[in-house]
């Protein structure tokens, strides 16, 4: 057997090399938005640049309007999604998981289903760009897939069951109170943690979510800022025909594509890595809370 | 009699009026986002015609799926997407365990958090990010990769984008790097929860460190293992789309090894409009995908019913 203290040393050892391999693909990124475009040419992308400039970011700046607006067009969907869907999702989960409630099982059953059942992507599509008109608009960042999961109804439902008495329900009944009442003033603060952890998960499936603006959306004014990222990706010329870059450059080829690309990659990670370190433990003790069992 | 049970109802009715309200939006959505492209499922069996609508459309039977089982496709998606998600569910339970384990045996109170934190930021990025992480990495002309790595070691530069082969090892790589600090928190919690006096009386009989770990801590997380493992197997039928899309680039030359039949379907909807071909592979993986998920449940079902799903 290994001394403890070694054990303990090489045990840190092998965290700190896994740490790394997690950490430089982002450090990378965010040395190579701030190279110059020919020192990326001549060096590749470096952990260090070699030749510090901010030329990337100076031509994002020239034309603000295109990022400002997927910016926008995020977070608007975030808010107003997060809102909306930790809204619906708790109305759906305190009904089912009173005890005392007809059809109880009816409804859960019918909720649980989703999980193991699905259509698949033709048929979801075609309803909601021929039946709903969803394509192009806002809404289609916001409903298709995202609202409702089963499986965060459950977590909540779960949390109800476990952790608010039937007997304070009751008593609260008896005192006259509505069930509305009861469920706003007394189950929703005493349901922090679970509310908190799926609000959490659900801001960053918004937040992240690409897939559909990838089918809905194909006018560039509702890009988000992840679909803005998505084209910019995999098709190598759309910044090029798509700003006024062209217009105030002498050429197409003068653009720093290298080091562009990295730059708003940058800015689009940037909001979850500045305030990682201020939700990580939440969100680490979110992933734990549920227990969940159908 | 009879009037007293529907004085019951009425009240109980009354009494329930506001739950059931509250259940409606939910309900709605689930009936329009979930239910309805169920039935959506006979879509595979016409020949849908727009002007005639897709309900009036003509059957044309099973010829959809005829078509999509003639090409090659559908041995390659069924291949691929079965492949990888063995791969990575084997590979990932591994390392997510032995995370788990070591983390559990770091005595300090402040490192196994900051390590916890930082294997899990791969997990909160968006798919198109990773792409650009990836990219950066393996960029033909400027990527860490080509530019220094190989250098370093003398070896030529590889054209990673232009040849399927090697796409087998990226994909993998790139999952466990972005799931397996997800799955060793799960872990990590439920090591946690162990009682200590299981390794005080180890310890007292003498068992060393690696008994304490095979005989004790993963034998009683065997049932969040199990657990973890079966809902990963119920999805063994569908993908990470934005894995095998966005990380080749969305590449044709690649496709042999990145087409999933998450990407099949995509991309024949999506780009070439062949909705018979798209629906068929959509309903061909609703429905084994369905069987599995039952299967597996089943199974575990049978072997300890207090592991199954349901």
């Amino acid at each position: 057997m290994m001394p403890r203290k070694t054990e303990q040393w090489v045990i840190n050892i092998v965290f700190i090399a896994i740490s790394s391999l997690c950490l430089i693909p982002f450090i990378l990124l965010v040395a190579s938005s701030v190279s110059s475009e020919a020192s990326i040419i001549r060096n590749g992308y470096t952990l260090f640049p070699t030749e510090f400039s901010l030329e990337s970011y100076r031509y994002l700046l020239k034309e603000p309007a295109m990022l400002i607006r997927a910016y926008g067009i995020s977070i608007f969907i975030t808010v107003i999604g997060t809102v909306t869907s930790l809204i619906v999702m708790t109305l759906l989960a305190y009904p089912i998981s009173r005890r005392d409630m007809p059809l109880r099982n009816v409804v859960s059953f019918f909720i649980f289903f989703t999980m193991l059942f699905n259509g698949g992507l033709v048929p979801t599509y075609l309803m909601y760009t021929n039946v709903f008109h969803i394509k192009n608009t806002l809404f289609a960042l916001l409903i298709p897939g995202l609202l409702v999961s089963a499986f965060y109804v459950i977590l909540i439902r779960t949390f109800f069951t476990m952790n608010i008495p039937n007997e304070v329900i009751e008593s609260a009944y008896m005192d006259g109170a509505s069930e509305f009442k009861i469920f706003a003033r007394i189950v929703l603060p005493l349901s922090t943690p679970v509310l908190g952890a799926v609000g959490l998960f659900q801001l960053i499936n918004y937040w992240n979510d690409w897939f559909n603006g990838l089918i809905y959306i194909t006018d560039s004014k509702l890009y988000s800022i992840q679909v803005l990222l998505n084209t910019i990706l995999l098709n190598a010329q759309y910044l090029a025909s798509n700003t006024n870059f062209v217009e105030d450059m002498v050429a197409a080829d003068d653009i720093p594509n290298h080091g562009l690309k990295m730059a708003i990659a940058a800015i689009g990670v940037i909001p979850i890595l500045v305030t990682y370190p201020f939700f990580q433990k939440y969100f680490a003790k979110g992933l734990t809370v549920g227990a969940v069992k159908g | 009699m009879s009037s007293r049970v529907r004085g019951m109802s009425l009240k109980k009715l009354k009494k329930y009026k506001m739950l059931y309200l509250m259940l409606i939006p939910g309900v709605v959505y689930l009936l329009i986002n979930n239910y309805a492209p169920m039935f959506g499922i006979v879509i595979a069996f016409k020949d849908v015609n727009f002007a005639k609508g897709i309900l009036n459309s003509d059957w044309v039977g099973l010829k959809n799926f005829e078509y999509l089982f003639k090409t090659e496709d559908a041995y390659i998606i069924t291949r691929n997407t079965i492949l990888y998600n063995l791969v990575f569910i084997a590979l990932n339970l591994v390392v997510a365990v032995a995370l788990a384990v070591l983390l559990y045996e770091l005595k300090n109170r402040f490192l196994p958090r900051l390590y916890q934190s930082i294997i899990l930021l791969p997990y909160l990025i968006s798919s198109v990010i990773i792409g650009y992480l990836v990219y950066s990495l393996l960029s033909m002309e400027t990527g860490l990769i080509n530019h220094t790595i190989l250098p370093l070691l003398g070896r030529d530069g590889v054209m990673w984008y232009n040849d399927p082969k090697y796409w087998p090892y990226i994909l993998t790589l790139v999952k466990i790097w972005s799931t397996a600090g997800y799955l060793s928190i799960v872990y990590f919690a439920a090591v946690v929860g162990i009682d200590h006096e299981y390794y005080e009386a180890a310890t007292l009989d003498g068992a060393n460190k690696l008994q304490q770990i095979f005989k004790i801590t993963i034998p009683l997380i065997t049932p969040v293992i199990i657990i973890m493992t079966l809902l990963q197997i119920g999805r063994i039928f569908y993908s990470d789309f934005g894995l095998f899309y966005q990380v080749p680039l969305d590449s044709g030359v690649l496709m042999p090894t990145t087409n999933v039949i998450d990407t099949y379907v995509y991309r024949a909807l999506i780009k070439n409009g062949d909705i018979g071909m798209s629906s068929a592979a959509g309903v061909y993986q609703s429905i084994v995908g369905f069987m599995i998920i039952l299967i597996s449940n089943y199974v575990v079902k049978k072997i300890n019913p207090d592991n199954s799903l349901f």
